[in-house]
């Protein structure tokens, strides 16, 4: 029987497991260093937060792999052979193997900061750095200040994680404004407005100079690049992005880049190999996508993708209209198709409506001179993604994505709904008269 | 505001306290002319018993309510005693006539603890009696004040609005700590007391006997006190809700709403009833919950009451067999189950802090599909060989004595798994313990829910990212992520539609809404956001 053996079991691994087993009756081996089970990291947060219990975080009891036949193996790999087809484990040990799978993910940046090694200086990635955050930041008599640096998607969490226990918080986020990059300038304001009014001591353009050692090996407190402040910590968080967690393939026959090079088959260079979920690189980005995704669903739809290759019906990866979501606090953020921040395309407007009290708002991206809809996002507002993922595939103008404007709306029941506001926002500021379109079944589930 | 919040907790403790220990309060000194006239009142006549009530209770003077329970109990005891010896000689005399005339003479057990209560109500003397606008205020008034000065600074506390889970897990009171426990405990043995041995709590009932005259004109009984008890428990947890969900408007609004029902509708309407010499009844309490409307003397009740005992009658058949079902196509389960019903009202209100401890495990979905459907069963045989009994005059069906079967529903079913267990065991095993493996009612409804409903939550597409906010924070123990993960929409019997799922979802994936029932069920091979052809070939045939 042929042996699938995958490494990392996240959910790239995972998915590619699962839908081997589905289709397949193969022998399938998923090893781990971090962890026995698969567990969801996007809800680390919310076990140091005590909305959970680690256990929460997973998706399948314990039980589910032995019924699947999916074999679990619990050690680090140190090396992989491509052409041997084995690979070897940091006890000595190795395996043979007829198709690996390399779903290893990512690690957090460090760029070399004076005393990023210090005790209580940590990212936020693995189970293990969730740990060390209990430790290192228990309450706010351990902790008395935490300093994170690096305003991301992960910075922000754990941001509101330490803030959750009262821990008093300096946010270092290089840019003039929080993930502007990404964030269209309004939103981007509406969420330093939301850090701000949580208490959380933002400081935008300011960058780490270095890590202070308090003679212990601990770090006490931090120096920063612009003004030369000093700020006492005893906990730093180093969230300046992820890069693919690839370094135990250097001496392989494996072609890297940034990650591991993938066409769109997940094939790698070294055949009966292949690679998925945060650490795979594509040699060309997929449309607007970047060669490297470091999102849930990508790994996700990466694993489905190739379990089809696997069971030998070859399937492209092939992923459709960019969508993604995030939560900023108290404020959600959904995000369909594309709409750009600072490094905006020429072709690209924006329309923009925000919610005079409440930290809501909505860009809508299109076309300059075609007027066609590219992409949306909510602050706030929760949208359906089967109606922008068919208006996206339709190439829908974006006064038509006005008119139907409330077909898309996802919010709770009795929420107050904000369609007619911002379509005459929108009329008005683009001398249109467009009348909202009654919600109707019949077209969301046409 | 942590101060406040402080001595909030303080003053309900004290309040608590108070309320428990008045338990142990006063004394019992029933005097001669109480008691016949209470034997009067019940018709009892017989010499023997009168002889032993005056021995073992009047003449024993002014006794603590145990002694008291236990000397009333006693003497009935004696009495029984007494009497079954003279039913054995006669039988062995063969003397058919005398041993047929001692029977009426005997009290049946089941009464002891009632008639123990009416003595003990009637004979009452000491502190709470006499003061019972100021143990009302030690009592209710500390603990309803202390709760609202624990509650209201989490307006603040709890930081802006939002949802605000922090800590859940790391406090003893709701993570199955010791203080959990500790609450379990005082649940059960609250229902064991209230159920069994209502006497021994008779000073609550002085408590609340000026509310309760003011509202029906008769004195309070111990269902009196729990109906009370329980609408200012709700309320003052309500307050909870409100400022939990302050940002969320579904919950705000079915928050009030099984305030209203259980204040309105479960307590002042019957009470009203009963002083308009009406029979008391709680209009939106729907069989099979309603377990007892099929009994023999509530119907005897409602054909003696004219035209209004008519239409309850009439009111409780077309609840049951229209409203419900038609009101469960339209808008799922969730409009009686936690917008109305008054149990699905205390789990949501009282209940909602302990919603996480519901089991989320294979095995614990199927035990509750195993039981919730056996006590479904239960109650319609119950109910049939009830029915049976009254309309023929048999005392059994099939072997099965109807009031056997009638006695063993009320006190597994009515008293120990709907009150003791459902209700007592919330601190561990989550707030809807009745709700998802006893009540049959939901059971009934979780049929028509799964079958026939415009009802579902909608998984929105790819957007789950497998957190487990949903599947921790289901109070009926549904793994909702389960589904979401796989993009699927959850269309479960057991769903009560409380919205917390969708609440708690910070990546906003579930909706709970009413739509057409195409599309409503949408297995999913791969999940939304891959390419279209991979969907199109994965999903054929869907
Ligand atoms: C705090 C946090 C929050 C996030 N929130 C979101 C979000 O809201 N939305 C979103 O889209 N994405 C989010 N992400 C990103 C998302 O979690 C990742 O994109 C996703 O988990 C990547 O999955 P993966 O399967 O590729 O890799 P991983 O989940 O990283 O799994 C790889 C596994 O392989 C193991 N491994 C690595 N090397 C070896 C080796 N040599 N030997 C043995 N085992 C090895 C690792 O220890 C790990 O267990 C978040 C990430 C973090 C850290
Ligand atoms: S809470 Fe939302 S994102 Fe998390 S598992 Fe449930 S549906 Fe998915």
């Amino acid at each position: 029987m042929e042996h699938i053996v995958i490494i990392g079991n996240g959910v790239a691994g995972v998915t590619v497991a699962r839908h081997i087993r589905k289709n397949s009756d193969k022998r399938i081996t998923i090893i781990s260093g971090e962890t026995d089970y698969f567990f969801s990291r996007t809800a680390l947060m919310y076990v140091y937060m005590g909305h959970m219990k680690f256990e929460h975080t997973q998706p399948y009891e314990s039980w589910f792999w032995k019924k699947n036949r999916i074999e679990l193996k619990s050690a680090w790999v140190e090396s992989v052979s491509g052409a041997n087809k084995s690979i070897q484990f940091n006890d000595g040990q190795s395996m043979s193997f007829d198709k690996l799978i390399i779903a290893t993910g990512s690690i957090p940046n460090k760029f070399g900061w004076p005393g990023q090694d210090l005790d209580g200086v940590q990212g936020m990635y693995h189970k293990q750095d969730l740990e060390k955050l209990e430790k290192n930041a228990p309450n706010n008599k351990v902790c008395k200040r935490a300093v994170i640096v690096g305003g991301g998607l992960i910075g922000i969490e754990m941001a509101e994680m330490l803030h959750s226990r009262h821990i008093p918080v300096t946010f270092l986020v290089r840019e003039n404004s929080f993930w502007n990059g990404v964030l269209p300038a309004g939103e981007s304001a509406l969420v330093n407005e939301e850090i701000l009014a949580n208490g959380i001591d933002l400081r935008l353009e300011q960058n780490l100079e270095e890590i202070i050692d308090d003679g212990n090996g601990k770090c006490k407190a931090i120096k920063i690049q612009e003004t030369g402040e000093i700020i006492e910590c005893d906990v730093v968080g180093l969230t300046a992005g992820v890069s693919p967690n690839v370094s135990f393939l250097k001496n392989s026959d494996i072609e890297l880049g940034r990650g591991v090079m993938v066409n769109r088959l997940l094939e790698t260079s070294v055949k009966d190999v292949y690679a998925i979920g945060d650490c795979a690189e594509q040699r060309e980005g997929i449309g607007r996508r970047r060669p490297i995704e470091a999102v849930w669903y990508t790994g996700r739809m990466m694993g489905e993708a190739l379990a089809q290759t696997i069971c030998g019906n070859a399937t492209e990866y092939n992923p459709g209209h960019w969508f993604n979501s995030a939560k900023f606090m108290d404020v959600e953020y959904q995000t369909y198709g594309w709409v750009s921040g600072s490094r905006k395309p020429e072709f690209e407007d924006q329309f923009h409506w925000r919610h005079p009290v409440e930290n809501i708002c909505v860009t809508v991206s299109y076309h300059k001179d075609t007027d066609e809809f590219l992409g949306i996002n909510t602050f706030g507002i929760r949208m359906r993604h089967e109606i922008f993922d068919r208006w996206l595939t339709e190439n829908r103008k974006v006064d038509d994505v006005m008119a139907y404007l409330k077909d898309a709306n996802f919010d709770p029941e009795f929420y107050s709904k904000h369609e007619d506001a911002i379509i005459s926002h929108y009329n008005q500021e683009r001398g249109k008269q467009i009348k909202p379109v009654k919600k109707s079944w019949k077209r969301i589930f046409a | 505001m942590k101060a406040i919040h402080h001595i909030g907790l303080v003053i309900f403790l004290i309040g608590l306290t108070i309320f428990t220990g008045s338990i142990f309060a006063g004394s019992f000194d029933l005097q001669k002319e109480q008691l016949n006239s209470f034997l009067e009142s019940k018709g009892i006549a017989n010499e023997f018993i009168i002889k032993e009530l005056n021995e073992d209770v009047v003449s024993k003077g002014p006794m603590g309510i145990f002694e008291f329970s236990s000397s009333v109990r006693g003497a009935l005891e004696k009495n029984n005693v007494h009497y079954d010896a003279l039913i054995a000689k006669y039988d062995a005399a063969k003397d058919w006539d005398n041993k047929g005339k001692q029977y009426q003479y005997r009290i049946n057990e089941k009464d002891f603890r009632a008639m123990s209560f009416s003595l003990a109500k009637k004979s009452a003397i000491g502190f709470v009696v006499e003061n019972k606008g100021l143990m009302w205020f030690l009592t209710f008034g500390l603990g309803i004040l202390g709760a609202l000065m624990f509650i209201a600074p989490q307006l603040q506390l709890l930081g802006r609005k939002g949802i605000k889970n922090n800590g859940i897990y790391h406090s003893a009171a709701t993570s199955r700590g010791w203080i959990a426990w500790l609450v379990l405990v005082y649940l059960v043995l609250f229902y064991i007391t209230l159920y069994f041995m209502a006497d021994y709590v008779v000073n609550w009932t002085f408590i609340v006997d000026p509310i309760s005259l003011f509202l029906s004109g008769n004195e309070a009984s111990q269902w009196f006190v729990y109906g009370f008890l329980y609408c200012v428990l709700m309320s003052v947890m309500a307050v909870r809700m409100y400022i939990k969900y302050r940002h969320n408007k579904y919950q705000v609004l079915r928050t009030t709403s099984v305030l209203f029902f259980q204040i309105v509708l479960a307590f002042l309407i019957p009470e009203i009833m009963t002083s308009l010499q009406m029979p008391a009844y709680d209009f939106k309490n729907a069989f099979p919950l309603d377990y007892d409307f099929f009994f023999s003397w509530n119907l005897d009740s409602l054909l003696d009451s004219g035209a209004i005992g008519l239409f309850i009658l009439v009111w409780g058949i077309v609840l049951t067999v229209i409203i419900v079902p038609v009101m469960v196509y339209f808008f799922g389960k969730r409009w009686y189950c936690s917008w109305v019903c008054g149990c699905g009202g205390l789990a949501e209100t009282l209940g909602d802090p302990y919603r996480q401890n519901s089991s989320k495990k294979l095995i614990s979905w199927k035990l509750e599909r195993w039981l919730i459907h056996s006590v479904l069963v239960f109650s319609l045989v119950m109910t049939i060989v009830t029915l049976y009994a009254y309309f023929t005059g048999a005392n059994s069906l099939l072997g099965i004595p109807a009031d056997w079967i009638k006695d063993a529903y009320s006190v597994l079913i009515g008293a120990w798994f709907a009150g003791v267990i459902g209700t007592g065991f919330y601190p561990i095993f989550g707030n809807r313990v009745w709700c998802r493996f006893g009540c049959p009612l939901a059971a009934y409804l979780g049929l028509v829910q799964r079958f026939k409903s415009r009802f579902r939550i909608t998984t929105n597409g790819g957007q789950c990212i497998s957190c487990g906010n949903c599947s921790t924070y289901c109070e009926q123990g549904i793994d909702v992520r389960a589904y979401a993960q796989k993009g699927e929409n959850i269309v479960r019997a057991s769903c009560v539609g409380c919205g917390v799922c969708s609440a708690v979802c910070p990546r906003g994936v579930l909706k709970l809404e009413n739509g057409p029932e195409d599309g409503r069920i949408n297995p999913t091979e791969v999940l939304l956001g891959n390419d279209v052809d991979l969907m199109d070939l994965l999903n054929k045939g869907k």
